[in-house]
């Protein structure tokens, strides 16, 4: 028995945190909601193989498991890089798609307060509910996996006709996806599907607990600075609570999205549910610590010149995609005789 | 990483397994019907199950074998837990001894300390309520006013402690005296063992809010603690310096005193309790957040036995654990009361378990102070 983040696996979050920081700095984030977003950390981030962890070296990757992508994905989300690391390393690198920047919409195929039957997976209907859902990063990806009956499709960016859409957060660059023709097929595999649907799911909890980690550290370093009533806003006990509450979710959250990791990478047969564990927990976590970060800049973090709102609204999108807090409940309920 | 245990960790818990299974049914048959150990009666019916314990080497599966233990490690610990509270096992009566006063002798204790007493916390020979709490010293332990007056051969001890769990039915006492009388706060504090016969000493169980006698409080009035009252030296550490003492045992009390194993015995309970009473889809998605949180509570732990078999110190981390468990049980609780819907003000498992579970955020240092010591401790915060 031995469960810890080892050497070789924080070396790469390390490297990763390196890159990102220089790289993927808030000012990048803001860059990306007026524009198209820089490619420069995206670029990073392939050299150092982080796009093709799960790949076989035979294929030029790094022949990893998903537990060493997990502190990778933790770092994505720390930055709120505007990127689908997740789409693109994780759902779509395992199925054979790779060296493009992929946009899919099967996070959006799950309804938010699943009824009726119990979901192990997207159900065929969910999965063509889909279809007109707003795509993350569907404005500037390079290929699209598109849900299509019992399957996945593959098409290139000349292949599909993008309608942007607004979204709260601007770097999501979302858009409604139709195929105009072509594609071809990726998968017509449903369990497949579930298993890309459980690795979008992991990776987005990992984006979130990276994303709650970074509100903390932005509100824990503001109110040691910021002085009301003559003394450090940190120093009373309100303030601190709140920010205790921060830290817990976010370390128990922790452990579960490593565990739901290692569920996938040993082909375990808890491995749906460990997902759900982990998604439910960390956006639990991410939602606890957005209201305290808030609450605790004040009127500073209300505003869009600070950058939390980044971090904030990012995380808003992800506790709800690719299944929210209902959809994961009932899954989990489901699995334990509930 | 590998989160699988090894052949002789299944082994052990197998052998557990059937002890238990063995032991508890003959030791219900031996006592007839069973008490709360927070009752006097009760409290004597689980001596005899502490004492099968030790017999069979169970009662501090960590400890060194000549300790009375079985030379295990925190993972051995670890499934003792879970394989204990699934059976269904009592409550430990000699919790206080073995969990909070000997980790603090292993770590501040001489040789002839350790060699003394270890073995007889294991055997609930000596049996070991903590002297920590007084009317005016909760949470601030520091504020502790009670006296030792060093005489020739001994110590005078004057003031009181209360809200001691189990102290009426105990025969020692461990906690903290101030010993320099011109100190202030956590200096000039010492660390005494004290056995509750001595002259002077007078102690008065209470109810607690569960109406069982499981609280008391002990005065101290000119009672004279020889030098070697407890069959050995009665300073733990050192004289003047008991605060280092006692907080090294506070880590430990806050970190691994609640293991999840009781929290996945209750939850498996919980999950009986809804499958007879029948739970709507809010209920459910109740139920399996709080299965989430027990579950997120173990994967935590075995993150923590980890670093602590690397040898890193459970530091101010423990606070965070002692917030999860003890909001978490009472989660639990108030679960399962609302499933039970009227029958939850019938006296039973379910209502008892409540109310004791309302005592996991004061004890062992309320969660507000636990929260202060996270934001300042773990996060930096400013005091």
């Amino acid at each position: 028995m031995r469960f810890a983040l080892d050497e070789d696996r924080e070396a790469l979050r390390s490297t990763a945190r390196a890159l990102l920081t220089e790289l993927c700095p808030a000012s990048a984030v803001r860059a990306a909601w007026t524009g198209t977003p820089d490619n420069a950390a995206w670029n990073a981030l392939a050299d150092i193989g982080a796009l093709a962890v799960l790949l076989p070296q035979s294929e030029d990757g790094l022949g990893l498991d998903e537990t060493y992508l997990v502190p990778v994905l933790e770092e994505a989300g720390r930055a709120a890089l505007p990127h689908p690391l997740v789409e693109t390393a994780l759902v779509a690198a395992p199925l054979g798609v790779t060296g493009l920047i992929v946009a899919t919409d099967l996070g959006a195929a799950v309804p938010t307060a699943a009824g009726g039957e119990k979901v192990a997976a997207p159900t065929k209907a969910a999965v063509e509910g889909a279809a007109g859902a707003a795509v993350p990063s569907a404005t500037f990806a390079e290929a699209f996996l598109l849900a299509a009956g019992r399957g996945l499709r593959l098409y290139e960016a000349q292949e599909v006709d993008v309608e942007p859409v607004e979204t709260v957060d601007a770097s999501r660059h979302c858009g409604r996806v139709r195929p105009r023709a072509g594609g071809r097929s990726v998968t017509d595999d449903p369990e497949a599907v579930a298993a890309a649907f459980d690795r979008g799911a992991l990776g987005t909890a990992a984006e979130l607990l990276g994303l709650s980690r970074a509100m903390l550290e932005l509100t824990v370093g503001y109110a040691a600075e910021r002085h009301q009533f003559g003394k450090p806003i940190g120093s009373f006990q309100a303030v601190k609570h709140h920010l205790a509450n921060a830290r817990l979710e976010i370390e128990f959250a922790a452990p579960a999205v490593l565990y739901a990791a290692y569920a996938i990478a040993r082909g375990q047969t808890d491995a749906s549910r460990a997902v759900s564990q982990a998604k439910w927990l960390a956006g639990s976590a991410a939602a606890v610590t957005g209201r305290a970060a808030l609450q605790c800049h004040g009127a500073i973090g209300y505003t869009t010149e600070h950058d939390l709102h980044l971090y904030l609204k990012r995380s808003w999108a992800l506790i709800r995609a690719w299944g929210g807090a209902d959809f994961h409940a009932d899954r989990v309920a489901a699995s334990i005789s509930l | 990483m590998d989160l699988n245990w090894s052949a002789d960790q299944e082994a052990l818990r197998l052998e557990l397994r059937g002890w238990l299974e063995h032991n508890l049914a003959d030791w219900r048959v031996e006592i007839g019907t069973e008490l709360s150990g927070d009752t006097r009666e009760g409290f004597a019916q689980q001596l005899l199950w502490e004492q099968r314990l030790y017999e069979a080497g169970w009662s501090a599966v960590s400890w060194p074998s000549a300790y009375g233990g079985r030379d295990g490690t925190l993972w051995d610990w670890l499934i003792f837990e879970e394989e204990y509270w699934r059976a269904g096992a009592p409550q430990r009566v000699t919790q206080n001894g073995i969990q909070i006063l000997a980790p603090s002798v292993f770590e501040h204790g001489t040789q002839e300390q350790k060699d003394h007493l270890l073995t007889r916390i294991a055997a609930a020979e000596d049996l070991w309520c903590q002297g920590w709490s007084e009317p005016n010293a909760g949470s601030d332990l520091a504020g502790v006013s009670s006296r030792a007056r060093r005489i020739d051969g001994g110590w005078v001890l004057d003031g009181q402690k209360t809200w001691t769990t189990r102290g009426a039915f105990c025969t020692h006492l461990f906690g903290l005296f101030r010993s320099d009388p011109d100190s202030e706060r956590h200096r000039g504090l010492t660390y005494l063992l004290v056995p509750l016969d001595l002259d002077g000493i007078t102690v008065r169980g209470f109810g607690r809010l569960d109406g069982d006698e499981g609280f008391a409080e002990v005065f101290f009035t000119e009672a004279f603690l020889p030098d070697g009252a407890v069959g050995t030296s009665v300073v733990l550490g050192e004289v003047d310096q008991g605060w280092r003492v006692a907080v090294s045992a506070a880590s430990t009390e806050r970190g691994l005193l609640r293991s999840p194993g009781r929290y996945q015995a209750t939850v498996a309970s919980l999950l009986e309790l809804c499958s007879q009473r029948g739970a709507d889809e809010s209920m459910r998605r109740r139920v399996a957040a709080a299965w989430m949180r027990v579950d997120g509570y173990r994967l935590q732990t075995l993150q923590t036995v980890t670093a602590l078999m690397d040898g890193r110190d459970l530091g101010s981390e423990a606070s965070l654990a002692k917030i999860w468990w003890s909001e978490l049980d009472i989660e639990l609780h108030e679960i399962a009361l609302d499933l039970l819907d009227p029958d939850a003000e019938l006296e039973g498992p379910w209502s008892k378990g409540h109310q004791f579970s309302l005592a996991g955020p004061i004890y062992a240092g309320t969660n507000e102070v636990q929260r202060n010591i996270v934001a300042e401790r773990v996060l930096g915060l400013p005091r």
